[in-house]
């Protein structure tokens, strides 16, 4: 429900930069999204292709990275990908666990066009 | 024409969350314990209102924030129910509270007239979590006929609290609700996190929960 305006933030920062380097196109976005943040990419695609419109942004091409869960576990340092809804060490079965990726969601980098060399 | 790569690695709810930084700093200078509640639409969260605000000693003055798509019905109830101020937020479709919405809530309130800020999220178990208002405290409202089986459907959710209520345990005889499994549930996710098992309806448990948050008013004034 909420991707509308995650993907307004997505634009917004996208053209801060953008603009601050004199791009006349912005090409391509790469984003990561962890597993663990609640993002749909499909509903992020849509919202994008209605609110770039008439933007640099407007033929840009969205990728999306995702990133797995990883775990590490306080008891026995055992790092794993847990199944999503049991974060149970497999190792030694403990509960005292920690998030190492999968919470990520960001904005990487994207690709521009200028005029010309600065 | 030429073509170029800028890095950015930005957080894309940096911005919400700067926004929540600055809502805590205010919430501080006041001296303002602030508790972002969240739960199911139906789990009785305005309920858990009205018996807080009726049952916590009179010298705190309580404030409510309502966030709901449409109505003030329940800033209404927390009004008549004793609160030193109730404001309604119509989030107009939205499905959570973001820190902008609570930022504009807090220009609303006179602080200084404020103990507690009892902030009633969006009823949903997902999209609330995933934006920081800048309370202190995340409390997650479960009640008995949701189902045992809430803590492995919406695991974010659960994650990401500091206390659970389970209301409405009256109804435990009456609805299939196994309370190991779903406790077995909680603690995958959130180890040791405290649970408060009680009924708005009968008042059964909420001397603990009071408790608690009395105690949690008193580590935050002396941690400031």
């Amino acid at each position: 429900m909420h991707e509308l305006q995650i993907t307004e933030s997505i634009l917004k920062i996208a053209m801060d930069y953008a603009t601050k380097e004199g791009a006349t196109e912005i090409t391509d976005l790469y984003l990561t999204i962890g597993d663990l943040a609640t993002v749909v990419d499909d509903s992020v695609q849509f919202y994008w292709n209605i609110i770039a419109k008439e933007t640099i942004a407007e033929n840009a091409q969205l990728h999306f990275e995702r990133i797995k869960t990883e775990l590490l576990c306080m008891d026995c340092n055992a790092r794993f990908h847990p199944n999503p809804e049991d974060f149970t060490c497999p190792n030694c079965g403990s509960i005292q666990v920690k998030v190492i990726r999968g919470d990520e969601f960001s904005l990487d980098a994207i690709d521009i066009e200028t005029e010309k060399r600065k | 024409m030429m073509t170029q790569r800028i890095s950015i690695v930005e957080n894309i709810l940096n911005a919400n969350d700067r926004l929540a930084d600055e809502n805590r700093s205010r919430l501080d200078e006041f001296d303002v314990f602030a508790l972002n509640l969240m739960a199911s639409p139906g789990a009785g969260k305005t309920t858990l209102i009205e018996q807080t605000l009726s049952l916590l000693p009179k010298q705190h003055h309580v404030a409510v924030v309502d966030g709901d798509v449409a109505t003030s019905i329940d800033a209404d109830r927390a009004a008549k129910a004793g609160a030193v101020a109730a404001i309604q937020i119509n989030t107009g479709g939205g499905c959570h509270l973001d820190a902008v919405m609570f930022n504009q809530a807090l220009d609303k309130l006179d602080l200084n007239q404020v103990d507690i800020l009892l902030v009633e999220n969006v009823g949903n178990l997902i999209c609330p979590s995933g934006f920081k208002l800048g309370t202190h405290k995340s409390i997650l409202i479960a009640s008995v006929p949701e189902g045992d089986d809430k803590p492995y459907k919406y695991p974010g959710m659960y994650r990401g609290v500091d206390a659970l209520v389970i209301n409405k345990i009256d109804l435990l005889p009456y609805v299939p609700f196994d309370m190991d499994y779903f406790k077995k549930g909680v603690e995958i996710l959130n180890p040791g996190l405290v649970i408060f098992p009680l009924s708005c309806q009968t008042g059964q448990g909420i001397d603990k929960w009071i408790d608690w948050l009395s105690k949690a008013l008193i580590d935050i004034h002396n941690s400031q």
